[in-house]
Formats: structure tokens, C-alpha cells, sequence
């Protein structure tokens, strides 16, 4: 019922909107709550477990009932509170968790099964027989319980990320955080208040105190007149601060476009804000907690601040006919805004025995309210006192048990609140978050006037900190009211009385989770699920805990609270994973014959970062194998050409380069002559393989370094530790080329004569032998060539400037192409070099040795390098040991697999009798078979040996022999041309 | 979580790259024996409080970053370059 | 007889503009990381002091100015820009070519700042960040080189292979902080 003269809503502007698919009117201000409540609705949602009709609880964000969906298809979002919806033209919110319809909802019969439903109930009930839960029981539990539901489809909406940074970040915008604010913005402190809610102001919008002779909302937007002035200030409305993280760090989520469907090109839906600040102030406020009495959830039963709210800011009453029950001042208060807002009020319940009493509304002292009845909604309520009970007409209830602070952020890094009597609630310990301040009512100072003085002094003590001198300031004069509470945490008696309204979690759950022995708060909360649903108990988690103290016979400082744990409400993993959708996942790397190959259509497949062409099919080819033949025997035939830019290449010079070197690597390097390259190998420190390549010496005291494309960035980051931490001492520094340099492998017979068609100057075997290495002039730019092979051709690296790489690709693609030649791929690449047993890091995973590769005479005996040590202790150079071997298939069964085992021709193919695994196979055209890499015990001394390979996943079996890995050319001969 | 980067400054932890603990600069002569060799690479201890770590700021100067911190309260204590942390 | 087509790093994806920033290639010049050996970190600035009139880059700052500046890089690195280093600096210091291996652009507009809060980890309004500043960090998930180079002008460098990302990246933001007007 909307009420004349009250509320900041603009009544010139109607909203119109639906709900369930029926239209309704609201204005502009409204939240979809204000708006229904306005139109008469109060049946707003059905509960998750028992499906009961609940209306709206509350007027903020800890809403626990009136959930809805907003929006269709793509744009549906469930779980949205109707207390923080606002409206705008064309809103289309629907109800959740009920069918067919939310009056007549038919899984209403759980609640009629309540007496089996309790505490417990699924762990007791579904426990047999075991192979039900899966199939039978869980399905039909989701599909009965549960809140709204996703689309299934992507996003239509946006989210983005942002960081901020400021001196003081001021965490809600009430009179404590306002005053903050104003203070440490006025000193000149960079300073980002945020708050929840679209409009900035707190309660002060949703009573009716005066501050500083004027209403309090007037006073609220005069000083946001102010802050808006101020180019230090930043003012973040309807962004919640949700997590308080190490050295000042707070996660927000700001709700970019929720009140609107107006959706600009590239507008986020939402911003995930990481907030950087020196100091920061929370100024919270409280959340006023409901008792506990017999159907205590009927649709009409209010918090009495959310019926205080609803009649000051937003112009409505919850009722005709209201009446008020508490412990606290504020029934007082909430009866008389509505006595002067012309709402009548059938009576006030104030359990308080020395309750003041009034004139204007009969007061029931020391009374209690029992119970409630009504169909839809509240129709009446039961009072209970002394003398007995008696039955008052009401179609709304507001009630109070009291405020709890809104300690959460205090708690995220691991603090616990403590426990204040005089409030009968839990407040912040200071210091909870390093370098944040708590005040006002979160800080359990409850009048306006205390607010105004703890904002003043939390910000005052942050200038301090921050070096700022604060102006002198003066508290603007405010109701400073004591509060005075008796505890009132449930009304005994029979019933269900509800505690956590979105989890159905009752008086008598917490009680018998007590009587079973959970009697920890952590057990107790999650044997009863209380809190645990997506208001995380905001108000009703110190209840329960007050309850369950009561049940164990213990205080509630002793029983404690459960753990606050960020986000403070809701988010969307969108909001979360802002920007990493699609091609945000991570950055993309493409060599600079990207677009050549995929012109050609050739699949990439990924290689760390970079994206590489798996093969580069031709006309009439339909299958990967077919072109991967190709270009295999292409290379051994003709000529290949591949882009190797993607290895990692790292520049290396100074005085002790090659003493550098010789630490990092097994092998020597200050021994490498001038003008040629050697491969080498790199050993973690822990014994193990870590990375291969070629170094070649560019000059006495300059050395170019191969690394494997997926090793890059480690190696990077090994070399640097090694020289900052280990060798200070060695004058060398690295420079990564990679991105520097496109590089062509040109491999195969007629390699040199391609080459000597872009070279400037041609070369021969004399003047660039196998491992030669040096500056070239190639098509008049000064390039770098390597005699290197790795699929056993021969073969060179030809590299230029980034800039000239896809012209550079397409002249050789195109005359190699005229050679009889062509490009190859990856597939063909790993073809190429398991014929000649080439590893990759499908063979130096992390687990193999030296030895275990067959490179333990690569570690050198006259120095220590990184790994030395420990790949010489017992056990590493063991007999025993799996090594590298090839294996050929020669049974019945010609396919080799990656991933499978090896065992021992008679052995029963199980674990105990496992005798090594396959690493890399594949096709050899070249060969006319299947050709594996692998590992096997003492493998290189059984050549000849039949062993089996298995692959139990896929359920093969395959005779191989064991041979050596070198399968193609094992003199080496074609290499060298 | 943020980190002191000697030269660049207080910067948000996702810059960084953690190695572990600080021990791997104290690396033993290659003739130190077994046990030596055997705490160097695989023991460490896990204290609840103050923790020596290396991290490398990888998404920023390149440097790698002795960082104490107490793993009990999360407060950063100190930060040292690699290259000027005597051992 | 055939010939090598230079192309730069953003060849086909830049400029572009999306409300009152703009993102364009930038061409730098010749690009050289200088990283001086042990001790030379002096004579390396006298050196570039003598013959390029600009000094050895403090932590997180530039020297020279447009069209030839040098750039802090990292703990041990410096980009000379704009102008071949002089043969005498090779002897106090490691000198690479690197004028292939960035993707520079340019970030231009008011705005600027805005789109860089979408992306970057530091704080880079001008209060914090000034003329002359420079970072090495993230932009998104790649690290980065963050220049102030004017009012509301950013130098941007990340690897070359990734200019797709970067122009991804911060169009995107762009086109996040044109539509909140």
C-alpha cells in the first residue's frame, strides 16, 4: 500500500514492469520489493527445502526470501534480490522454485513431510542402498530443492575487471562512512567510498532522524554535493565491497547495468573491481535480526527496519493493519513513523518487562508473540503472556530481536568478532584486517550521533597513518539514543520456528543437532545447513549460535561464531572471470607465418602459447595421415620447410659466458669454437632432465641458446636464478631473441640448394659444415644461419628479423614448393625425429635421467653443473633403471600407443609385473611401420627382446621388439649431406 | 596479496612467480655429501611465522626477490634482491 | 629476383578508435636492449651521456625524449630507442637488437587511463604515474611495458607474436569505458 507524503521515490515517473507475467506499476526509486509491496503482493518466493510461501524479510541485500529470476534466455539471471532489483521500464522478474505456479505450488507436500525432512535427514535417510544415491536419491533431491536456475546458454552480457587504488577506501555510505569520507576527503586523502546500494545515505534514508537541523536525507545529499565536488573522491554507488585480502586489498563488485535494460555497445554488466588502499574505514551498519516464534515465515512477517524502510524511503506500507513485536527501543520508534504516516497499528509487543508505554498505541509489556495463522499470508498472530494467549488481527508484523554488526570483512582474514553484552551481539576486534577501521553501527555504536563521532575519529586515525593533517571537524548534532536490549533469541513453544528462512532451518534443528552431539558451531552448521544458503545466514547465524549455546549449556562467547568467508554477497563467476572468455583465456602467439599456413588451411595445434600448424594439407588430401606421409617423405626425399620460431632463443654474452654455461648445462661450452653450435643438455638441481637444445657461439664471449618451445619461460626464469642467486659472481646477462628472430628449419636433400637461392652469398660443406653456425646475407638482410638438424636431413635454421619472417616463408615455401618440396607440420615434424629417436618432452617429463635417455657420458666429469651432484647419487645410474629404447611392433597387431606399458612377453600384463611405458609413436612412411619411443628396464640391453605393449584403457595389445632408438640412418650419414 | 619488489615497489602478487623457500640460494660444494645435498634439494621446514621466500618478478623487472613473510599473519616483513642476499 | 617485405607488428588490426581513445602502431625506430656487465652500470650511462645525451635509465623511468629515448626495461635492462647505440657502449654492455621483438603502440585520449585501470595491476593515473614514468607489468595476462609518454599518451610494448592479444585486450576494455560515457 503505497502511502501519500512519504518515501524519496519520484512520483512524476512511472515504471512499469511484470511480475510472473503480470504487469504492475511502480515509480521511479523503486526496488522490486518496494514496487510489490506497493501493489499489494507479498508472496514473493517459495522456500528451498519445504517449499513454504515466504514474502519479503528484509530490505536489503541480505534478503533471504523473495529471490526471483530476472530477464530471459541468454540475459537470465537467477537468485536476484528483489530487495536490490530496482525497477526500470520493461523489467520481467519471475518466481522460483515453484510448480506449476508460486500460489499453487505442488512440491508444497515436502512441507507436509516436515516431521521426516529435519536435521540430518539426508544423511540418515539415503544412505542405502549405496548405489541409490547417485542414480535415484540426489537427482530427485536437486530437482525438488533448489533456488532459480541458469540458462544453459552463454552470456549475453559482459563483465569486466578493474583495479583502483587510493589512500582510504571508505566501505558504506551511512552517516559513520559519510562523515569518514568527508573528513579524509576535506585533509586531501584520495579517498573511493562505496556502497551496496544505488542511492548513498544508509539508514538515514530509511528513518526519519534529523541530522544537523535538517532530515537526514537532505543532510546525506549535501555532503555528497560536496565529495561529488572533490577531485580526490571517488564515489562507487551500488558496488559491494566483498572481501577484505592481504595488504590492503578488497575485492567489489559494482552492478553496472542491472537497473536498466538500456545495453551500450561493449557496456559491462557488471565490474570486478581489486581495490588497492593504504587505510580503510568500515562503516558497514548493522543487520536487524528477526525472533524466533512458531511460523515466524508467514508472507507479512517483517523485519521492523525493512517496515520502516519500506514506509520512509520508499513511500510504502507492508500493511493496513501492522503490528510490531521486539526487545529493542526501535518497536517504539517503528510505531510511531507508521502512527504519523496514518498506518494503523493493532498493538506493540515489546517482551520487555519495563518496556515504556504509550499514549498513542497500546504496549503488551513482558509479552511474547506465539505463533501466527493465515492462508497466503499473515492474517493473525498469537500473544503470549503471563496470563495467557490471545489472538490479534494483523496483516503485518514487524519484528526485531535486535541488530548484529556487520562484522563480516573484519573476519576475512581469519578473525574472530567479539561477543559485546551490552548489545547482546558480536563486534569487530580491532585489528582484525590490518590497516582497516571499524565504525558506527558495524562497530556497534547504534545512535546516529555515535556514527557521525566514529566516522569523524576511524577517519582521523587513517589521516595519521597516512601523514595527512585532518581539519578540525565537529559532529553534526543527531539523535543519540541509548539502546537498550534483552536478549529475545526464540519464543519457546511447539511448531516449527524458523531461524535460517532460506535454508528451512529450524529452532528444533539446531537443538537436535545439539542433542546428536554436533555441538561445535562448525559441525552444528553444517549437519542443519544453517547458513550455508546464499545469504550465508546473515540473519540468522548468531540466533542459531545463541541456540545452540543455550542447548549445550555454554555462553555465546564460548560457542563462537562460524567463519565469515568473502564474497560478502552473491557473485557471478562471470564477474569473477571478467575477460578471460573466448581469446581473453590467455594470450595468443603467432609466428609470423601464421597467416600463411592458415591461408593454406593447415590446423594449428598449440604449443605453450603459440599456435603451430599440425600440417598443411593439399588438394585431394582428406586425412591428417595423408598429408603427414607427404610431408614426411617430402623432407627425406626433397626438402621441408618448417617455422622453428617458436623455440625459445636466448642471447647470452660476457666475459664468463661460457663459463656460465658450462654450469648450466652437463656439457662443455667454453670449449665451443667460434662459429658453431653444440647440443647440450640442462639438468634440474635435483638430478633430473630439464630442457635440451643447440648454443651456438656467435663470438668469443657471445652465445646463442636453443630451448624446446614449451621450455622457454623456465629456462628463462632457471638461468636468471642461477646467475641472481648462485653466480653473482659471473659477469653474463641473457636477453630472450625469440620474439626477435623468424627461424625456417629447411631440412632434406636439396636443403642447400634452396637455400643458396636466398642466400647472398651461397655456401658449400667447406665453408658451413654440420654444426656450423654465423651471420648471413640473405636477400640483401642480415640474417643468421645453423647448420642443425632435427629429423636427421640435412638440414639448417635460417633466421632473419621478425619483420621480413612471412616474406622470407613464402619465397621458400614457394621454391621449395618448385623443388618438389613443400611445407610440414608438426605431425610431420614429430615423425621426422622419433625415426632418428630424437626426445622431446614426451621423453624428459621430469622423471628421466641423463642416463636414463642415454646421455649419462653428457655430464661431464671435469666440472660441477646445476644437477650434477644429485644424478650421480644411488639409485639414478642403477641397473634396472627404465632407458630409453625404440620398440616395433611385430605381431598380429600393428598399433603402437602413447601411454601404454610394457611387460614382459609372458607376464600377466598388471601392475607389479610393469616393466616400462611408451612415450611418443607414430607412422613411419618412411619405414612402412608403427614406430614407438619408450622406456623400459635395462631397455638398451635387450635389443632383439619381444616385449608386450598394453594399453589397458583402450584395450590393445601389441608384440614390439625392442630396438634401438635410432631407427632411421644410424651412422648419421644423411646429415652431413 | 601484495609484494616489495626492490626496485619496482609494492605490486600486486600476480606479477609474481613463487620458487619456494629461500633455501635454494645456499647451494652446498659439490663434495658437501649426502646430507647436505639431500636438505639443500628436498627438506624444508614449514614454519607458522616468519618464512624466508624466493620470488621472481616475472610479470615485471625480472628480478628474483628474497621475501620474508609470516605465514601465520600473511604480513610482509622484508624484501632483499637475490643478487644482494649474502649466503 | 625475390625481395624481403617488412611487415610491423600490428600489420592489419591497428588503428583504432573507440570513443576518445585511440590505439595506433607506433614506430619506434631501431630498438636495442642495453643490459651492462658487472660494475659498468656508470660507464654504460656516461657512455650513452656522451654520445646519445641521455643517461642510464633510473628504476622506472625514461631519459632522452621522442624519437630517441631510453627506456628502464627490468632489474639489469634498458631500451635504447630511436637511435643506433654507439659502438662505445659495447663495451660496458650486452647490446641486443630488439627492434623486431615488440609490438609498440600508442594509447592516446582522455580515457586512457581508465581503459589501462581495466588491465593493468599498478596505479597509472597521472597523480602516481607521471611524464616520464614507466613500468614493467601486466596488461591482462602479458607482461608488459607501460610508458607515460604525455597527458593522456601511453607507450605500450608487449612481445610481437602477441599484438593480436594486446588489440583483443584493449579494445575490449576500450569499448568498456566509451560505453559508461
Amino acid at each position: 500500500m503505497r502511502v501519500a507524503g512519504k518515501g524519496l521515490i519520484d512520483r512524476t515517473e512511472t515504471v512499469p514492469f511484470v511480475f510472473d507475467g503480470v504487469g504492475y506499476e511502480g515509480f521511479r526509486g523503486d526496488t522490486l520489493a518496494s514496487a510489490l509491496l506497493a501493489n499489494g503482493i507479498r508472496l514473493m518466493g517459495r522456500s528451498f527445502k519445504y517449499h513454504r510461501p515466504r514474502g519479503v524479510l528484509t530490505a536489503g541485500s541480505e534478503e533471504p526470501n523473495a529471490l526471483v529470476t530476472v530477464g530471459t534466455g541468454a540475459r537470465q539471471d537467477p537468485n536476484v534480490r528483489a530487495t536490490m532489483q530496482e525497477i526500470y521500464p520493461g523489467l520481467d522478474a519471475r518466481s522460483q522454485n515453484r510448480w506449476p505456479s508460486l500460489s499453487f505450488d505442488l512440491m508444497g507436500v515436502n512441507d507436509l513431510a516436515a516431521p521426516f525432512l529435519g536435521a540430518g535427514f539426508y544423511y540418515k535417510t539415503f544412505m542405502w542402498p549405496k548405489s541409490f544415491w547417485e542414480k535415484v536419491y540426489e537427482p530427485v533431491i536437486r530437482r525438488a530443492a533448489g533456488l532459480g536456475a541458469l540458462s544453459g546458454e552463454d552470456n549475453a552480457d559482459k563483465c569486466e575487471s578493474a583495479y583502483a587504488f587510493c589512500d582510504l577506501l571508505v566501505i558504506g555510505a551511512g552517516p559513520a562512512g559519510l562523515m569518514a569520507a568527508l573528513v579524509a576527503a576535506r585533509a586531501g586523502a584520495d579517498v573511493i567510498l562505496a556502497d551496496e546500494n544505488a542511492r548513498m545515505g544508509g539508514r538515514l534514508l530509511a528513518e526519519t532522524y534529523e541530522v544537523d537541523g535538517k532530515p537526514g536525507h537532505a543532510w546525506v545529499d549535501e555532503v555528497l554535493t560536496e565529495l561529488r565536488s572533490m577531485e580526490n573522491v571517488r564515489l562507487m554507488a551500488r558496488t559491494t565491497v566483498a572481501g577484505a585480502y592481504d595488504q590492503g586489498t578488497y575485492a567489489a563488485l559494482e552492478r553496472v547495468l542491472h537497473h536498466t535494460d538500456h545495453r551500450p555497445h561493449g557496456a559491462p554488466l557488471e565490474t570486478y573491481w581489486r581495490i588497492v588502499a593504504k587505510r580503510s574505514v568500515l562503516a558497514a551498519g548493522a543487520l536487524e535480526r528477526p525472533v524466533a516464534f512458531r511460523d515466524n515465515d508467514r508472507p507479512g512477517i517483517m523485519i521492523a527496519g525493512a517496515v520502516r524502510a519500506y514506509l520512509n524511503r520508499w513511500g510504502v506500507s507492508p500493511g493496513r493493519n501492522v503490528t510490531i513485536f521486539g526487545n529493542t527501543n526501535d518497536i517504539h520508534r517503528t510505531a510511531r513513523d507508521l502512527l504519523d504516516a496514518g498506518v494503523h497499528v493493532a498493538a506493540v509487543i515489546d517482551s520487555r518487562h519495563d518496556a515504556p508505554l504509550s499514549d498513542d498505541y497500546e504496549v503488551i509489556r513482558g509479552a511474547q508473540v506465539s505463533g501466527s495463522a493465515g492462508r497466503k499470508g499473515l492474517e493473525s498472530i498469537t500473544v503470549r503472556r503471563a496470563s495467557g494467549e490471545q489472538s490479534i488481527q494483523t496483516d503485518c508484523l514487524a519484528m526485531t530481536g535486535g541488530w548484529n554488526p556487520s562484522v563480516h570483512l573484519t573476519c576475512h582474514m581469519n578473525a574472530r568478532p567479539a561477543w559485546q553484552r551490552d548489545i547482546e551481539a558480536f563486534v569487530p576486534t580491532p585489528g582484525a584486517v590490518p590497516g582497516m577501521a571499524a565504525a558506527g553501527a558495524c562497530n556497534g555504536a547504534f545512535s546516529t550521533a555515535a556514527c557521525l563521532r566514529e566516522g569523524i575519529a576511524a577517519a582521523e586515525a587513517c589521516l595519521t597513518d597516512l601523514d595527512l593533517k585532518a581539519l578540525k571537524t565537529t559532529a553534526p548534532l543527531a539523535e543519540d539514543a541509548p539502546y537498550q536490549i534483552s536478549p529475545l533469541w526464540a519464543v519457546p513453544g511447539k511448531g516449527r520456528a524458523w531461524l535460517d528462512f532460506q535454508n528451512d532451518v529450524t529452532v528444533k534443528d539446531v537443538k537436535q543437532a545439539a542433542t546428536e552431539n554436533f555441538r561445535s558451531v562448525e559441525h552444528m552448521k553444517r549437519y542443519t545447513t544453517q547458513g550455508m544458503a546464499t545469504d550465508q545466514g546473515k540473519n540468522s547465524n548468531v540466533a542459531a549460535l545463541a541456540i545452540l549455546a543455550d542447548a549445550t549449556g555454554r555462553g555465546i562467547p564460548e560457542t563462537g561464531t562460524t567463519t565469515f568467508r568473502p564474497p560478502y554477497s552473491p557473485m557471478a563467476i562471470a564477474a569473477l572471470g571478467a575477460g578471460a572468455e573466448g581469446a581473453g583465456f590467455k594470450p595468443e602467439r603467432f609466428t609470423t607465418s601464421h597467416k600463411a599456413t592458415a591461408a593454406r588451411k593447415a590446423p594449428v595445434i598449440e604449443a605453450g602459447l603459440w599456435y603451430r600448424p599440425s600440417y598443411i594439407p593439399r588438394e585431394g588430401e582428406t586425412t591428417w595421415r595423408q598429408s603427414c606421409d607427404r610431408e614426411v617423405n617430402m623432407v627425406r626425399q626433397v626438402v621441408g620447410v618448417v617455422d622453428v620460431s617458436t623455440l625459445g632463443k636466448i642471447d647470452i654474452q660476457g666475459a664468463d659466458a661460457g663459463a656460465f654455461l658450462d654450469f648450466v648445462y652437463t656439457n662443455m661450452f667454453s670449449t665451443l669454437k667460434v662459429g658453431r653450435a653444440r647440443y647440450g643438455l640442462m639438468l634440474r638441481e635435483d638430478g633430473f632432465v630439464m630442457d635440451d637444445g643447440t648454443t651456438a657461439r656467435l663470438d668469443e664471449t657471445h652465445y646463442l641458446m636453443t630451448t624446446t618451445t614449451a621450455g622457454a619461460g623456465d629456462v628463462m626464469k632457471h638461468l636468471e636464478f642461477v646467475h641472481q642467486g648462485l653466480r653473482q659472481d659471473l659477469d653474463v646477462s641473457f636477453t630472450s631473441v625469440t620474439e626477435q628472430w623468424a627461424q625456417f628449419a629447411v631440412a632434406g636433400p636439396k636443403s642447400r640448394e634452396l637455400l643458396n637461392g636466398v642466400l647472398d652469398t651461397p655456401i658449400d660443406d667447406e665453408s658451413w659444415p654440420f654444426m656450423a653456425c654465423g651471420s648471413v646475407s640473405v636477400l640483401g638482410v642480415q640474417g643468421r644461419l645453423f647448420r642443425i638438424s632435427f629429423s636427421g636431413e640435412h638440414a639448417y635454421e635460417i633466421a632473419v628479423p621478425a619483420r621480413y619472417g612471412a616474406s622470407l616463408f613464402d619465397i621458400l615455401a614457394e621454391r621449395a614448393e618448385a623443388l618438389g618440396g613443400g611445407l610440414y607440420g608438426m605431425e610431420a615434424l614429430n615423425v621426422l625425429r622419433i625415426e632418428k629417436g630424437f626426445i622431446t618432452h614426451a621423453e624428459i617429463h621430469g622423471r628421466t635421467t641423463a642416463y636414463d635417455i642415454g646421455m649419462g657420458r653428457m655430464v661431464s666429469q671435469k666440472k660441477d653443473c646445476i644437477g650434477k651432484t644429485m644424478s650421480q647419487r644411488p639409485g639414478l645410474e642403477e641397473p634396472g633403471r627404465e632407458r630409453l629404447v625404440g620398440l616395433k611392433p611385430i605381431g598380429e597387431s600393428r598399433e603402437l600407443l602413447a601411454g601404454a606399458h610394457l611387460y614382459k612377453e609372458e607376464a600377466e600384463p598388471v601392475r607389479v609385473n610393469n616393466q616400462g611405458y611408451l612415450t611418443s609413436v607414430c607412422y613411419s612412411p618412411t619405414l612402412g611401420t608403427m614406430l614407438g619411443l619408450g622406456f623400459l628396464a635395462d631397455g638398451p640391453e635387450r635389443y632383439g627382446e619381444v616385449v608386450k605393449m598394453v594399453d589397458h584403457l583402450r584395450g590393445v595389445t601389441t608384440l614390439c621388439e625392442v630396438v634401438n632408438p635410432v631407427f632411421f640412418d644410424p651412422e648419421g650419414g644423411r646429415v652431413r649431406g | 596479496m601484495r609484494i616489495t619488489c626492490p626496485h619496482c615497489g609494492e605490486r600486486d602478487r600476480r606479477e609474481f612467480y613463487y620458487r619456494g623457500a629461500a633455501v635454494d640460494l645456499d647451494r652446498p660444494a659439490p663434495d658437501a655429501g649426502e646430507a647436505a645435498w639431500d636438505d639443500f634439494v628436498y627438506l624444508r621446514d614449514n614454519p607458522a611465522g616468519p618464512t624466508r621466500e624466493l620470488w621472481l618478478h616475472e610479470g615485471g623487472c625480472g628480478a628474483w626477490v628474497v621475501v620474508t613473510r609470516d605465514t601465520s599473519s600473511h604480513e610482509m616483513l622484508g624484501s632483499q634482491l637475490a643478487s644482494e642476499v649474502s649466503t | 629476383m625475390d625481395r624481403l617485405i617488412a611487415k610491423t607488428p600490428s600489420d592489419g588490426l591497428l588503428p583504432l578508435t573507440v570513443g576518445s581513445v585511440t590505439l595506433s602502431e607506433e614506430d619506434a625506430g631501431v630498438i636495442h636492449s642495453i643490459s651492462p656487465f658487472k660494475d659498468q652500470r656508470k660507464a654504460v650511462s656516461d657512455a650513452m651521456k656522451a654520445t646519445h645525451e641521455m643517461t642510464y635509465p633510473a628504476a622506472n623511468r625514461m631519459t632522452g625524449k621522442a624519437g630517441a629515448r631510453a627506456i628502464w626495461f627490468g632489474y639489469s635492462q634498458a631500451m635504447l630507442m630511436g637511435v643506433e647505440p654507439d659502438v662505445s657502449l659495447s663495451k660496458h654492455a650486452a647490446i641486443v637488437d630488439q627492434s623486431d621483438a615488440w609490438t609498440v603502440v600508442r594509447l592516446q585520449g582522455d580515457g586512457a587511463e581508465d581503459v589501462l585501470a581495466r588491465l593493468v595491476p599498478v596505479d597509472m593515473r597521472s597523480t602516481h604515474f607521471k611524464r616520464g614514468h614507466t613500468a614493467r607489468t601486466l596488461l591482462f595476462h602479458m607482461t608488459a611495458s607501460i610508458s607515460r609518454v604525455g597527458d593522456n599518451a601511453f607507450l605500450i610494448m608487449v612481445f610481437r607474436s602477441m599484438a593480436e592479444t594486446l588489440v583483443h585486450d584493449l579494445k575490449r576494455a576500450m569499448e568498456g569505458v566509451a560505453a559508461r560515457g
